[in-house]
Parts: structure tokens; C-alpha cells; sequence
């Protein structure tokens, strides 16, 4: 038997369009937060709310990823945004975006004129924490209806990520879930993460999580 | 999957081009125990992925690598057997991880 050397990371090629996306947003001052979650923990209803507080004055476009379907989409278009829906059954049914569908996904956003494009990632709490897009930010959005435990069951995820929404605490009084239990776990994986609060259908708690948003595009503008 | 074929493209490419009828046993390759691959799936998916390819009948070996961790304030250095990212000596959550997000291929070995 003989053996040869490789010594390569396998998502060698990913990272290094990630990295030229990266770039590529970056000369534009166009901050870029990828937000992730399992299934139904409210992504698009929390972007629906977010578009309607922040546009027009910051120029938003939106990535979705979804395995199928246009319905977020059609949901998120309301807002004015520009928005692209990826269906990564095309791509072979994917359960993440890969950094090659970003760049072709942002082909067609006029980039000097924006000032953040949010992706929408396809809900899932695995695989999308291992492959960096060329965003500048992650966010996570636990909803209590999935259990206090998740944190610990998925550290990937929370660990790469820089922000947590703990959402539909519009619930909490149906529900027997320890928010602050939840917020405990959070902080084991990753001790200095904000944690917000809020209901993506109320409105409560979205003021903070709106703060820290409009705080990163501006710091990406200066 | 994805992650399968990525294996299968890399590990075929590396197959040196002055060999004849190639034929690869073995691709080794390393997962942290904090990336999100699971050895057994991705044992299945790699057979799936290596058919019609230079690799097909290659088996798969996984080494696993433990989560190390230093701590920034007191320089402690520790393995984390379960997903508490807190320092064993200060209780610092501040930690660099230094090990377990390897998704690396090693090597290919071929028969003679």
C-alpha cells in the first residue's frame, strides 16, 4: 500500500468563494448577516417585521433559502425589499446554502446601493454552522416551543453564531419552557452572545434585536 | 452529502498522474468532534458518492478529534468532554478552540 499526503481541508473550495464574497460585500459597505434555525422557529415572520422597521432606511435585500417552494419569498416581497429565493432542490436538494449559491444569488443586487443583505438560510441546525457564506454575522433563532436544550444538543450552531433570538415568547404562558434555562444553555456554548427576547407576531422584545441590527450596518458604513 | 462529494473530488484529484489504473483503498481524514458530521453518515454517503469514480470499493477511516480548548485570561489548556465552554481552572467562558472543527482529508493510500 502506498500512501500520499493530501492535508486539505475538505471545504477548501467553499471557504475560498466565502472569502471572495466577503470581499466582494465588503467594497460595497454592505453588511451581511446570515440567519439560521430549524424549521418553523420563525425566520420569515421575524424578517417580515424586521423589513417593515428598517426599509426604507436601510437598503435591504434578501437571500432565502428553501429546499422548495416560493412562499417566503412571496411573503417577504411586501416589504419593498429586493429579494432572491433560492430552491436548492435545484442544487440537488441541499440542506444549506454553500457560498457559490450566495454569489450567484447576489448577481443581481445593485450592491453600491444597499446597505444589508440579510440570507435567509434553509432551516436546519447542522449543517448550515459549517459553511461560512462570506457573511460578517450569524444569527440563531430558537423558538421556546422546541425545548430549553437545544443549545447543547447542536454547539456548532450557537457556538459559530453571534447573536440568539429566543422567539414566540408570546407562548411562554401556554408553554412549560425555562426561558432562563434556555438563555443558561445558550451562554454555556457561547458565554458572551446577546440573547434577545422576543415575538416575531406580537412585536414584543424586537426593539433590542432592531438596535443591535441597525448598530452593525452602521458600523460597517463609518 | 455535499460534504461526501467534496471528499470523493479532492481525493481523486490527488491521485498522483504518473500511476496506472489507480486504484484507491483507503481515503483518511479527520472530523473534529464539534463539526457537524456524523462518521456513520457520512460513511454511507461516501460509499454512494465514490461510485463510477476512481474511488469506488475505497473504504472510509474517520479519525476523530477531541474538542481542546486555551482559555484567554489564564492560559489553561483542556479537552471538553461534554459542550461546556467554560475553563476548568478560572471558569472563564472566554476560550479559544483549538482542536474539533477539523473537516481535513489526511491522505489517500493506493494499491501497489
Amino acid at each position: 500500500m502506498k500512501e500520499v499526503k493530501v492535508v486539505r481541508r475538505v471545504l477548501d473550495a467553499n471557504e475560498t468563494m466565502a472569502e471572495a464574497n466577503r470581499k466582494r460585500f465588503s467594497e460595497n459597505n454592505v453588511f451581511v448577516l446570515n440567519i439560521m434555525s430549524s424549521p418553523g422557529a420563525g425566520k420569515t415572520t421575524l424578517l417580515e417585521k424586521t423589513l417593515e422597521a428598517i426599509m426604507p432606511d436601510i437598503r435591504t435585500a434578501v437571500i432565502v433559502g428553501d429546499i422548495c417552494t416560493t412562499n417566503d419569498a412571496d411573503r417577504l416581497a411586501k416589504s419593498g425589499a429586493d429579494i432572491v429565493q433560492v430552491n436548492t432542490d435545484e442544487f440537488g436538494g441541499d440542506c444549506h446554502l454553500a457560498a457559490h449559491v450566495i454569489e450567484n444569488a447576489a448577481s443581481g443586487f445593485d450592491l453600491a446601493n444597499l446597505d444589508l443583505l440579510i440570507v435567509e438560510n434553509v432551516g436546519n441546525l447542522v449543517c448550515p454552522a459549517e459553511f461560512d457564506i462570506g457573511e460578517n454575522a450569524r444569527a440563531v433563532v430558537l423558538s421556546i416551543t422546541e425545548g430549553e436544550d437545544k443549545p447543547l444538543k447542536y454547539p456548532l450552531m450557537f457556538r459559530v453564531c453571534d447573536v440568539a433570538l429566543l422567539n414566540k415568547v408570546d407562548l411562554l404562558p401556554h408553554l412549560e419552557f425555562d426561558i432562563a434555562q434556555a438563555a443558561a444553555n445558550i451562554r454555556q456554548i457561547n458565554p458572551d452572545m446577546p440573547v434577545f427576547e422576543t415575538s416575531s407576531s406580537t412585536g414584543e422584545g424586537l426593539t433590542p434585536w432592531l438596535d443591535w441590527l441597525k448598530q452593525k450596518v452602521a458600523d460597517k458604513k463609518s | 452529502m455535499g460534504i461526501a462529494v467534496q471528499i470523493v473530488e479532492i481525493a481523486a484529484s490527488s491521485i498522483p498522474p504518473d500511476i496506472e489504473n489507480p486504484s484507491v483503498e483507503r481515503v483518511n481524514i479527520k472530523v473534529g468532534k464539534l463539526s457537524a458530521v456524523v462518521p456513520q453518515s457520512l460513511k454511507f454517503c461516501f460509499e454512494i458518492a465514490t461510485k463510477d469514480t476512481p474511488l469506488e470499493g475505497a473504504s472510509l477511516s474517520i479519525e476523530e478529534i477531541p474538542v481542546t480548548t486555551r482559555c484567554r485570561p489564564c492560559g489553561h489548556q483542556q479537552t471538553l468532554t461534554s459542550p461546556e465552554f467554560k475553563c476548568a481552572s478560572c471558569h472563564s467562558g472566554d476560550l479559544d478552540i483549538l482542536s474539533g472543527r477539523e473537516l481535513d482529508i489526511d491522505s489517500i493510500e493506493l494499491a501497489e
